[in-house]
């Protein structure tokens, strides 16, 4: 797979450029703006019901939809990679609906959908990147009602989440948090970075790339602006550490990249991969072998057709 | 064995082409025309009106044929289509009280003005199953109508001859003029005020609106409630278009209203009184009607200075879990691949094993000394 103009000449008929009406556009574009302007707060938006259902990426699509140009290159992921389900079908979404160009590269994307990860490639200045939002409240699981925690983070109240991550220190050592591990942006705001594995906090700190956070069911739309502190919270005897894999990829030899677990077979075989799948494909592509390059099944590598 | 990690696009597009079969069924059978959904599951259709937020008894129909009869997923569809229409404006207060009554009962008074009327109800059929039907008995003799003449002014309802007494408080506390919300439009905020609990109850889902009414029976929020009256019928809908200053009529709707009416002890401030809870749906639905105004009665507690304590009373609770569409993405999207989580999760698990064994081996060698 690669840049491909999308068979549709021109956009679903009787729907809007990428399916929103402008008015809607407008609504959500004046909440990303707040949002750039308040890094890491959750703006209130008047969420729209949209064709996939919540908890799909719902917010992603309407944030993308707001901010998408004729002239964009759209690529959307999920779990790292261009090919998992709901990412082709968020794809097809946009190819129908606004006709644009989408690409699986993540150098030639202007704009990025994304739910789980980060690309491994850094992003540029002029990229934005959008994650999807299950939960945007990082206080939600300490606190489940939203007037306590709109106060909270009012008055930067923070002392419960320290307090939570002091208890799983007590409790297992270390801190138990893996993914939507919370970050304090620009100073000030507590954020969910949405459920990204920790592994991929620090590229969110200083990113060159405008980042976006749409969460369609519980209408909150947040962002981090371009060159923005993100600090992952931790203490000082308990400074933050990322997941680090033993081996490296077994397509590519990649190392200092998240790697998904693939079972072989049912007698314990398995293999781990780049979960970034359009990263693995052009580091093959450039020469680099992993330890399984030759046994692994072609529906992983994506080298013949689409199995 | 393997998981296949690519092929998404193919596979997709071969379900969907399966999925078109499946609901098609066995061709032998005729194909089911939305004109007989829409007259003969004509309170599937209400249903699908109702928690679509769209009067259009044609798409309702055509959302359940698409959806093989899932009640949730037709609610999609209407939803999903309705998000894209035009907002034009807002439509004149519907006057209940001028509605061309089908039926209209009431619980706490034997007779009133205006008359019980039974009209078509399952109340008091007995629930056996009609084998005639299976046999595609004769269409039944429709029974001789007899118009029920309303008075110049309509029927009044239940609560209008309370409030003439001074017994039950005064309608709202909102005045006509005072601009309505709109969930749909702008973000839902806490507290919420009534006028916008009132809508999310009204599209909020019917099973879990009525288990919460249900709940308010039984204890969890008690609010000792009466019928005052329940109606359906069709109320004629009126729109004012700002170039021409007055009233024009743009269609009419069937609706089930429902009027609960509820024991107040008063305050120092107010005498006893009864207290309203009510209830609005599209189509024949007393069982939603009902129960949404049970509800509506319940989330008053905090401006009628009730201890909240149930889950009925408690409006974050109740407002932002009664969407069924919100509820099923949100419990169906754990389908969705969470690769990259589990495996954190993993890593984790397999770390905290390990030291867990390595305690474990300290602790022995510890007691062998």
């Amino acid at each position: 797979m690669s840049t491909h103009v999308s068979a549709a000449a021109s956009p679903e008929a009787g729907y809007n450029f990428a399916y929103l009406d402008e008015q809607t556009k407008r609504m959500i574009r004046r909440a990303i703006l707040k949002a750039i302007a308040i890094p890491g707060y959750q703006v209130p938006f008047a969420s729209r019901e949209m064709p996939m259902p919540y908890g799909w990426g719902t917010g992603g699509v309407q944030v993308t939809a707001s901010i998408l140009g004729r002239d964009d290159v759209l690529k959307v992921i999920d779990q790292g990679s261009d090919d998992t389900t709901n990412a082709v079908s968020i794809r097809k979404f946009f190819e129908r609906t606004a006709s644009v160009r989408t690409t699986t590269h993540t150098r030639e994307a202007t704009v990025i959908q994304t739910r789980h990860r980060i690309p491994e490639e850094t992003l540029r200045e002029g990229q934005v990147i959008v994650y999807q939002v299950p939960i945007p409240e990082p206080l939600r699981f300490l606190e489940p009602r939203e007037t306590e925690t709109r106060k909270l983070h009012a008055l930067a109240e923070y002392g419960l989440m320290h307090v939570k991550l002091y208890e799983d220190i007590a409790r297992h050592g270390h801190i138990a948090t893996t993914y939507a591990y919370p970050v304090e942006v620009a100073g000030r705001y507590i954020m969910d970075p949405s459920p990204t594995p920790k592994f991929d906090n620090p590229k969110m700190h200083l990113m060159a790339a405008l980042q976006l956070f749409g969460a369609g069911r519980e209408k909150r739309i947040y962002a981090i602006p371009p060159y923005t502190e993100v600090r992952s919270l931790d203490f000082e005897d308990h400074p933050f550490r990322i997941q680090t894999f033993k081996d490296p990829c077994a397509l590519c030899a990649a190392t200092g990249v998240y790697l998904d677990e693939v079972i072989m077979d049912d007698r314990g075989g398995r293999m781990f991969v780049c979960s970034d799948s359009d990263f693995c494909e052009e580091r093959r592509s450039a020469g680099h072998r992993g330890s399984m390059l030759a046994d692994a099944p072609a529906a992983l590598t994506g080298d013949s057709t689409h199995a | 064995m393997y998981v296949a990690v690519k092929g998404g696009e193919a596979a997709i597009d071969n379900a969907h082409r399966l999925l078109a079969h499946a609901r098609r069924g066995d061709p032998a059978v005729p194909e089911l025309a939305t004109e007989q959904i829409a007259e003969q599951m004509s309170l599937l259709v209400d249903r699908v009106m109702t928690e679509g937020s769209l009067y259009d008894r044609q798409l309702a129909a055509l959302a359940l044929k698409q959806a093989r009869g899932d009640l949730i997923e037709a609610v999609f569809l209407v939803r999903a289509f309705r998000t894209t229409l035009p907002r034009f404006g807002y439509s004149e207060p519907v006057d209940t009280a001028r509605m061309e009554l089908r039926r209209r009962i009431s619980a706490t008074y034997k007779d009133l003005p205006g008359g019980q009327v039974l009209g078509p109800t399952f109340d008091y059929t007995h629930r056996l199953l009609d084998f005639m039907l299976m046999a595609n008995g004769e269409a039944p003799v429709a029974p001789a109508e007899v118009e029920v003449q309303p008075d110049e002014d309509g029927t009044p309802r239940v609560t209008d001859l309370l409030d003439a007494e001074g017994l039950i408080e005064a309608s709202s506390a909102l005045q006509d003029e005072a601009p309505v919300g709109d969930l749909t439009r702008e973000p839902l905020n806490f507290p919420a005020e009534r006028d916008l609990r009132l809508q999310a109850l009204a599209r909020g889902d019917e099973g879990f609106v009525l288990a919460l009414g249900y709940s308010t029976q039984r204890g969890y929020g008690r609010t000792h409630p009466f019928v005052g009256e329940v109606r359906v019928g069709e109320v004629e809908v009126e729109f004012t278009p700002q170039e021409l200053g007055f009233p024009v009529p743009l269609g009419r709707l069937t609706v089930t209203e429902c009027q609960m009416i509820s024991q107040f002890k008063g305050s120092a401030a107010v005498p006893p009184q009864f207290t309203r809870g009510y209830g609005l749906v599209f189509g024949q639905s007393e069982r939603k009607a009902m129960a949404m105004s049970l509800v509506d009665r319940s989330l008053r507690a905090r401006e009628l200075g009730e201890d909240v304590v149930a889950p009925a009373q408690d409006e974050e609770f109740v407002l932002s879990h009664a969407d069924n569409l919100q509820a099923t993405g949100f419990v169906e999207h754990l389908k969705l691949p969470h690769y990259v989580d589990f495996q954190a999760e993993l890593d984790l698990v397999r770390r905290m094993r390990a030291e867990h064994e390595r305690a474990q081996a300290t602790h022995l060698s510890e007691a062998a000394e």
